[in-house]
């Protein structure tokens, strides 16, 4: 009823190409928008940034990331860790070498930093295929965590190779550190999540949008109709690579504060990023923020039911966890194999003619 | 747990808001599942039943009743993070999340929160320094001192000298295998012995090369800084390349009955330290078996009962709960607040009577924390395995660690902490 | 001879042996990948259900015991019976069977026609569900794997080859581990019986039909979906033999999951649609990162294992996109 382009007359060209054209869909982004920056804030707590926002707010930027090297331009990367261990040493070395520069600006570098990096491990990708190069990229994950974890320049010789990020803040308000409130860590976030979803959105249907997907579908073809596959891939594996530094940065810098690369970049988190990407959606920007979310939140949720409301005993629920979240994938990817955003996709269409369907 | 319970309680929490309990609350951050579960499943067990049983025995401490959180951190950062957050609300005494990874993380967290951390003989061994982290303690030793301590042992064995000697340390490679590198750097120069390091990766199935390595060089004496599977395929490996058990001595966290048993006979002889005598041949344990395994109310299946992973995870909550009696004494209340806890953590004498009336007399090292000192004296004993009847031994007394060697160090580390965050030296 | 150069020969041998179990995980995938195009990231949680069901049945474990102890209330842990090895072992190759069926009937099935990836997706999830099952079922503690394997260095060996090194060089023989050499003897058979099957048996030439052409396969009237229940019904059982090596070695525990890590580079280097490959791959990557750890880890630390397989193999890749014994890839537009 309320759900549907009838009587929405567009009148010029960007009215027409617009991300929401529908002008419901319009006024329930605007209003998430506006609960994120007005109203959470106001109300978040410790728990509620540190244990949902915070984790999910990242998680979401680096399933960005992944999506736009595997959903959007076909490259399978499993060096997600890897590369989200480059964004944060790189945040620590800039953080401690330059202790004036403001946060802001460490994690942009952070992810110029890993989008170099990451155009290097790229270029295999220019030979090997499918899940050759996702194994391939292995070889990222497995040599950068080793590098960080052996030369001790990168985590200034502390006596056990652990970083801890020092206090930074902007303006008045701690970022990083033991100071920093959660309305503080979560707006930064939201801050970062709202300008590189709106980047990539805008990426992804530009040119460079469309020559991605154009080697997604057939690298071949797409090399005969003139896109070039080397600034097509590279372009994709440098971009992601920057998202992915970003997310690596704030989440040692302002999620977790103290890191050790062997274990909160291990070769899972590639696979957690991944797992992200494929079952909120290949090639959808709605899809990474809902597979982040499942990701995130799914694991938290059933935890707070099963122990908290059923009163199970914590090893038991933690198995039933692992049961449960398998059992959903399976269930998803059966139901669904495009993805939640595909489900999601499902529901608007039938919105559109609800409640006549004929 | 029975079904009908749940459903009731699941109505119940959902109508009704849970009235506020005058209760001590321990939360135990455990880890049953994961790569690292078969360590974390006794310790969390003793952790458990001996609060269970202080509840079951006693009523609790001073005439209140314990409540213990329980949460499940998989050996995982981040879910050790989100444990916290929500356990940190019910009031929550004090944090032990047995795992160096997770220390490091609540040691700025919990300071802001103004909640202490106890990590006995592991995570951040320069929290040993009061002057600087107000929040943290790790008595009875840390890291360092097991490393000061080992390497006494070996120079008592090959008679009061290791001038020319080769140790190999075989060790995790992770921040909590590093921790004891630069401790015995410190004493090959002091002491002239040579040093080699050899890192196994997590989890540490494959260590074919390192064997083959310590083969080839026959070093006098290897180290072992391990956790979890490493720990028992290094046994094995030791045994197969035939090296002399007696020389190779484990860390604390890698001498379990974990450790040693899939090595089979070939185990025999194998050493590691100690922070608490092993063997359940304390009064203490009569009483867990009475009150708590044989009522059903343990934690676990009972069949961890007495081992030592098992007597370290009861040790811990020992150690808790003596704080919160001290905590008690000197605030003159029952119901403690976690900044009256701290101050029972930083006053705790853990002395022979008091070890006596709890039934563990000569369980453990005597130490006496203070303001400057969270880390006791640094003691720790070598015990043995005897792989025929099946149980660990000491072979030595309590002894203490080198602190000429490892004063220097703490200070040198937290010092650097404190300049990071703007910390200011306490206890002038 | 100099004792480096022998040295190097014992580090080389044992890096062969070392890949010689690699290439009994990298087995199965090779198995699963040729008949149905999946890449099946289970394959290590296989390993580790499977030993884990092996040592529960051989030592008459009850199963689920705690989540039964803790909704009744009761206190059962085992049975009154233990099985001998060579029992457990035939009941334990049923359970994979079944397993197998369940996986077809309720996964597979569901899935025919999916893109590779959705696939190993899928694959993802079941490795989730197994791992707290497995967990649930066995409990998560270590148990002690012991089926009459013989482990240790072999004295003869070492004896037999002391003499070979120059005198007043340091050298002690050189170091082969029993089970190492009882490990490569199952693969060894194993492969062999693998190829007559596949060469000489009815539903092995099914299977070889199957992986060069699914639709000509099924337009001959080959069922899909049998030759499936049978692929994973093998890996399981390559699955099983991996995990009692392993097991064997480190006590049956969770971390076994994780050995299949250690076969992903093997398949690269292999292809993954060679039997062949995966074994030579195995050689290759076992004997190359322990020879690189051998020469390297003095000059830039050890513990280089893990990432020098990978790097090992992507060198290899870019020259032969589709592994050492792949099919070639070709590309129609």
């Amino acid at each position: 009823m309320l759900y549907r382009e009838v009587g929405e007359f567009k009148t010029s060209y960007a009215q027409d190409s617009q991300t929401f054209p529908i002008r419901f869909d319009r006024y329930r982004y605007y209003f998430v928008i506006i609960v994120g920056l007005l109203f959470i804030p106001f109300v978040i707590n410790d728990y509620w940034a540190n244990a949902v926002f915070l984790p999910f707010l990242i998680y979401a930027i680096a399933a960005l990331g992944l999506n736009i090297l595997t959903g959007y331009c076909g490259q399978v990367s499993l060096g997600t860790g890897g590369f989200m261990a480059v964004g944060a040493y790189a945040s620590y070395k800039l953080m401690t070498a330059f202790p004036d520069l403001n946060i802001f600006f460490v994690i942009i570098l952070s992810g110029f930093v890993t989008a170099l990096v990451g155009t290097l491990f790229g270029l295999p990708s220019l030979r090997i295929k499918g899940f050759y190069l996702a194994v391939a990229t292995l070889a990222a994950q497995f040599f950068l965590i080793w590098l960080f974890n052996k030369v001790g320049w990168f985590y200034n010789y502390s006596a056990t190779g652990m970083i801890t990020s020092p206090s930074r803040s902007v303006g008045s308000f701690f970022i990083t550190g033991s100071e920093s409130t959660p309305a503080a860590k979560y707006l930064f976030c939201f801050l970062f999540v709202f300008l590189l979803a709106w980047v990539a959105r805008n990426l992804t249907r530009g040119k460079i949008g469309r020559s991605w997907m154009a080697i997604r579908d057939m690298d071949i073809a797409a090399e005969i109709i003139g896109v070039n596959p080397l600034i097509a891939k590279l372009s994709a594996f440098a971009i992601s690579s920057f998202y992915v530094g970003v997310a690596g940065a704030l989440f040692f810098s302002v999620y977790l504060g103290a890191v050790e690369p062997t274990e909160a970049f291990s070769i899972q988190k590639s696979f957690i990023v991944l797992f992200m990407v494929i079952i909120g959606g290949l090639g959808s920007i709605f899809g990474s923020f809902a597979g982040a979310a499942f990701m995130v939140l799914m694991p938290v949720a059933l935890k707070n039911l099963l122990v908290l409301q059923f009163g199970w005993s914590v090893d038991i629920a933690a198995h039933f966890e692992f049961i449960i979240i398998g059992g959903l994938i399976i269930f998803f990817l059966i139901v669904e194999p495009h993805g939640l955003a595909q489900l999601w996709n499902l529901l608007k269409q039938k919105l559109r003619i609800w409640p006549f369907p004929y | 747990m029975n079904f009908k319970k749940t459903i009731f309680s699941a109505l119940a929490t959902l109508f009704l808001v849970s009235p506020v309990l005058a209760e001590l609350v321990f939360p135990s951050l455990s880890y049953r599942t994961g790569p690292y579960g078969p360590n974390g499943i006794p310790f969390a067990d003793g952790y458990e039943d001996y609060f269970t049983l202080l509840n079951e025995r006693d009523g609790g401490l001073g005439g209140e009743p314990i409540r213990v959180v329980k949460c499940e951190t998989a050996y995982n950062t981040e879910k050790g993070v989100e444990c916290y957050e929500s356990t940190k609300g019910e009031g929550s005494l004090v944090y032990q999340p047995l795992s160096t990874g997770i220390t490091y993380q609540l040691i700025p967290k919990s300071a802001a929160d103004s909640i202490p951390i106890l990590s006995s003989g592991y995570g951040r061994t320069s929290g040993r320094n009061g002057k600087v982290f107000k929040w943290v303690f790790n008595f009875p030793g840390t890291y360092w001192d097991a490393a000061s301590i080992a390497t006494k042992h070996a120079m008592d064995m090959s008679g009061g000298s290791l001038e020319g000697k080769k140790i190999a340390l075989v060790y995790h490679n992770s921040a909590y295998g590093k921790e004891p590198i630069r401790t015995l750097e410190a004493l090959s120069e002091k002491h002239k012995f040579e040093l080699s390091l050899l890192p196994v990766d997590h989890p540490g199935q494959e260590q074919k090369s390192q064997w083959l390595q310590i083969r080839r060089e026959r070093p006098d004496y290897i180290f072992m800084w391990g956790w979890g599977v490493m720990n028992s395929v290094a046994i094995q490996e030791a045994a197969n390349i035939r090296f002399p058990m007696e020389n190779f001595i484990g860390v604390w966290w890698s001498g379990s009955e974990n450790d040693v048993l899939p090595a089979g006979d070939a185990a025999h002889g194998y050493k590691s330290l100690a922070m608490h005598a092993p063997g359940d041949n304390f009064p203490v344990y009569d009483d867990m078996r009475k009150f708590v395994i044989d009522k059903g109310l343990g934690a676990g299946d009972g069949s961890n009962v007495g081992t030592v992973l098992y007597s370290r995870g009861m040790y811990a909550a020992i150690m808790a709960t003596e704080a919160a009696k001290t905590a008690q004494k000197i605030h003159g209340v029952s119901k403690i607040t976690p900044t009256m806890m701290r101050d029972g953590l930083e006053n705790l004498e853990m002395s022979e009577e008091k070890m006596a009336a709890i039934g563990i007399a000569g369980f453990s090292p005597t130490f006496k924390a203070t303001c400057e000192n969270h880390g006791g004296q640094g003691s720790a004993a070598i015990q043995q395995w005897d792989a025929k009847k099946g149980t660990w031994s000491f072979i030595t007394e309590y002894m203490n660690s080198d602190a000429s060697v490892i004063e220097p160090l703490i200070l040198a580390d937290s010092a650097q902490y404190a300049a990071e965050n703007n910390i200011k030296e306490r206890c002038n | 001879m100099s004792a480096d150069f022998l040295y190097t020969i014992e580090v080389i041998l044992n890096g062969l042996m070392a890949g010689v179990l690699y290439s009994l995980v990298a087995l199965g995938f090779v198995l699963i990948f040729k008949a149905s195009g999946i890449f099946n990231y289970a394959q290590g949680v296989m390993a580790l259900f499977a030993a884990l069901t092996l040592v529960g049945l051989q030592e008459g474990r009850v199963p689920f015991a705690h989540l039964i102890n803790a909704v009744f209330g009761t206190k059962v842990h085992h049975f009154d019976w233990t099985l001998p090895a060579i029992a457990a072992i035939i009941f334990t190759i049923l359970v994979m069977v079944l397993f197998a069926v369940l996986v077809e009937k309720l996964i597979l099935k569901h899935l025919v026609n999916q893109e590779p990836i959705i696939l190993f997706m899928a694959t993802i999830g079941l490795a989730y569900f197994m791992e707290g099952f497995g967990d649930l079922m066995w409990g998560s503690d270590v148990k002690t794997l012991n089926v009459g394997i013989p482990q240790g260095g072999s004295l003869w060996f070492e004896d037999f080859t002391i003499g070979w090194a120059a005198e007043g060089e340091k050298f002690y023989g050189m170091y082969v581990d029993l089970l190492d050499v009882w490990a490569a003897i199952i693969a060894i058979s194993l492969v062999l019986f693998l190829t007559v099957f596949s060469q000489y048996t009815k539903s092995g030439r099914a299977l070889r039909a199957v992986a060069d052409d699914h639709q000509a396969a099924l337009s001959v009237g080959i069922s899909l979906r049998v030759i499936w229940v049978l692929v994973w019904s093998i890996s399981g059982f390559v699955a099983l033999v991996a995990g009692m090596m392993w097991g064997a070695k480190s006590g049956v525990q969770f971390s076994l999951s994780l050995i299949a890590l250690k076969a992903l580079p093997v398949l690269m280097l292999g292809g993954f649609t060679s039997i062949p490959g995966a074994i030579v791959g195995g050689l290759i990557i076992g004997a190359g990162e322990k020879l690189f750890e051998f020469f390297m880890a003095p000059i830039i630390g050890g513990a280089t294992e893990n990432w020098f397989a990978y790097v090992l193999a992507l060198l290899f890749l870019v020259f032969r996109p589709q592994g050492l014994f792949g099919e070639k890839i070709i590309e129609r537009v």
